[in-house]
């Protein structure tokens, strides 16, 4: 199978080389995940609160035509200008386009994952157009010319040291400075300096309500308040599942969202944005880019629910193993896993095989999106489909020919104790690769057929 | 009542210890066990890899050998699971469902159907329980660590009944080993370390064996084990359950 990139399993491997680091990443994530329990169990009615959330984005899916038509009418009547994209290369020209109408050449952004699902920042770069990002930790990756590994923590595989180095080259700190509070100052200081020169500023939405028009933004650092106050032209971007119904559905929303994300009870900021001020352009963009497509898949529609918490990667036990970038895509984790093959099944048929289907993800997921069905569901199709590799399927096959016949099964398991032998074959790449790091169970006399043929009367 | 003995493969072929513990414990505790012979596999090894249409042959084999028993037991969470989940055959769909509303793992068996509430096992030991993720999470054999709600374990619970045994307590009480059918080979870097960590944990908080209710993880994590010359041993529930009653 030809990939653009390498498949998860062979980055997860290059990360695995050094291991200290790798107890580091997972200690780092694990930590998250405990404060995200110590914070749930804050809510005794924490699983009715998960169930409730559930049920409204399944109503919102079940409605989502009629909703987006009543957020555009409201956003409209609030002076918004509303913008429809099907694809990322609508939306980017949509961007594009209204920058050009300001004839800005440097602008900031606050975080939006929808904008690095179209990779929005490369587009406007090859336009001349330089994007700031103004969440720290995605201006750090930023500088790094890295991608973010986290939907939340964006630079969350990185050492303190390593920003303390990245600062000192762009930004001019001290070298060997890697005090957190010294590199946060150093970066409001630079931020501050973009902020006010920005005509326009882009940010996300985490939610978008119907009954109102508005738009909900979720930060810790302020920046998106920061970046479209100051700003000429606010433009929001945003997929089209971000709807909620009714601003009282906010309520169930901010409690879970940074409680299952970082275990604080609330972000920060929750900044609403409604209406332009006077002299002011507030402009938002609806993107599609596959969601209507995964909308029709009735097995994978539920992870259109998602509100992007990150606590499924924080909890996932091969992510915190593994790193974000060995994902290869936009977003990585359990979550990325469903929805990246969506967006192109060839190039991410190896994300739902990165997992051992162990089921934390969705026990943690605040809007109870059966993950790790879809991780099983999603190898099915891909199966089907023909974008397995085809020495594992010649192996599925042989092993299906022995565990389908009794008698064959018997002589391939007496003379060989077949398993073992079965599962690494498939990997067929000269290596045995349980044995590379395990010993093999040691074979026994005889089997527990042989045993009970003797033992038992019949 | 008739109780078919579910012997998943890899025990077959190669821990047939915890097929007898499983056996001989079911027919101290008074059950009529069968073992219907020619049985293979649940078909799970395929169906994870994303061939489960190809395994229509194993789930006709499943049926045609287990159909008509009160009950069937398994000593492995995952096969079980696999069963409850994904048994459909054609034309034999009554049984097939039959078998998957009857079909339990030994340590559920033994708490929900048996209420056993004593045993006469004795293993003095310091020991760690794996939390099989498929046991745990898929059919419920203890509280998740995720979910806010209250604490129970059906392992632990029978564990305790055991004299002398004394259970450890670990930073992470269920987090999977990596093990993951085929993943196992696939992944193997974040496999092994995954399971690395797990061990980490049991020998850290001082035990002396790792017990579960699946013995493919712990086939996994006797591999690794065996490969760093630990000391602490693997043993399936059914064989500590069953020592010396
Ligand atoms: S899938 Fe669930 S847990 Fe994962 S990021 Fe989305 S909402 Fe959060």
């Amino acid at each position: 199978m030809e990939h653009q990139h390498k498949e998860h399993s062979l980055l997860a491997e290059e990360f695995n080389a050094n291991e200290p680091r790798v107890n580091w990443h997972d200690e780092t994530l694990w930590w998250v995940r405990q404060k995200r329990d110590k914070m749930a169990w804050t809510i005794p009615e924490w699983e009715d609160l998960r169930e409730a959330a559930s049920r409204i984005k399944h109503n919102v899916l079940g409605n989502l035509h009629d909703y987006l038509l009543e957020f555009e009418k409201n956003a409209q009547a609030n002076g918004a200008v509303v913008h429809w994209a099907a694809d990322a290369a609508e939306h980017n020209k949509i961007v594009l386009q209204l920058l050009q109408e300001q004839g800005v050449k440097r602008m900031v952004k606050s975080k939006s994952m929808l904008t690095e699902e179209c990779h929005l920042n490369p587009y406007l770069a090859e336009h001349g157009i330089e994007v700031i990002d103004t969440d720290l930790g995605e201006r750090i990756v930023q500088l790094a010319k890295e991608p973010p590994s986290h939907i939340v923590l964006p630079c969350i595989h990185k050492k303190k040291e390593e920003i303390g180095e990245l600062f000192h080259e762009h930004l001019g700190t001290p070298a060997g400075n890697a005090d957190p509070k010294f590199l946060t100052a150093a970066a409001r200081q630079h931020l501050r300096a973009e902020f006010i020169q920005s005509r326009v500023a882009i940010t996300g939405v985490n939610f978008a309500v119907a009954e109102t028009g508005e738009m909900v933004v979720c930060t810790n650092e302020g920046n998106a308040d920061m970046g479209a106050h100051l700003a000429d032209v606010h433009i929001a971007c945003m997929g089209i599942e971000k709807i909620i119904p009714q601003r009282k559905h906010l309520g169930v929303f901010l409690r879970l969202l940074a409680r299952s994300a970082t275990g604080q009870p609330i972000t920060t900021y929750s900044s609403h944005f409604r209406a332009p001020k006077k002299g002011q352009q507030l402009h938002i963009v609806l993107v599609d880019n596959g969601r209507s497509r995964q909308l029709g898949r009735e097995d994978f529609r539920n992870s259109l629910k998602c509100i992007r918490c990150g606590a499924c990667m924080n909890t996932c036990p091969v992510y915190r193993r593994s790193g974000g970038h060995s994902y290869h895509n936009a977003i990585a984790g359990p979550i990325g896993a469903i929805l990246a093959p969506n967006l192109d099944m060839k190039e991410y048929a190896d994300l739902p095989f990165a997992s051992t289907l162990c089921g934390s993800c969705s026990n943690v997921c605040p809007v109870k999106i059966d993950i790790h069905q879809q991780l099983y569901k999603w190898r099915q199709v891909i199966t089907r489909e023909g974008y397995t590799k085809k020495t594992k399927a010649a192996g599925m096959h042989a092993m299906n020919i022995v565990l389908s016949k009794p008698g064959l099964y018997k002589t391939a398991g007496g003379i060989g104790r077949w398993v073992m032998r079965t599962f690494p074959a498939v990997v067929n790449n000269g290596l045995n690769p349980w044995f590379r790091q395990r010993e093999m169970p040691e074979p026994p006399k005889e089997s527990f057929a042989d045993w009970y043929k003797k033992n038992r009367k019949q | 009542m008739k109780v078919g003995l579910f012997i998943p493969c890899y025990i077959d072929q190669f821990y047939p210890q915890v097929g007898i513990a499983t056996l001989s414990l079911l027919e101290k505790l008074g059950c009529d066990v069968v073992y219907p012979q020619g049985q293979t596999c649940c078909g799970q090894p395929m169906a994870n890899s994303g061939f489960e249409h190809l395994t229509h042959g194993c789930n006709e084999l499943f049926v045609d050998h287990f159909e008509g028993l009160d009950y069937i037991v398994g000593p492995s969470g995952s096969c079980v699971l696999h069963i409850k989940d994904h048994l459909h055959v054609e034309g034999k769909e009554q049984a097939a469902t039959h078998i998957r509303q009857r079909i339990y793992e030994l340590a559920e068996f033994l708490t929900d159907v048996l209420k056993v509430d004593h045993l006469k096992a004795k293993f003095p030991h310091k020991v760690g329980i794996h939390q099989s993720c498929h046991g745990q999470r898929g059919l419920g054999l203890a509280q998740m660590s995720e979910l806010v709600a209250a604490p129970f374990s059906k392992p632990q619970r029978l564990l305790q009944m055991v004299e002398g045994l004394e259970l450890v307590e670990l930073k992470r009480t269920d987090e999977c080993c990596g093990f993951g059918g085929t993943f196992c080979v696939f992944e193997e870097a974040v496999s092994v370390k995954m399971g690395k960590d797990r061990i980490a944990d049991h020998v850290n908080n001082g035990a002396e064996y790792i017990t579960g209710n699946d013995v493919s993880c712990l086939m996994h994590l006797e591999g690794i084990l065996r490969r760093q010359k630990s000391d602490v041993k693997v043993l399936h529930i059914a064989e500590i359950l069953n020592s010396s009653i």
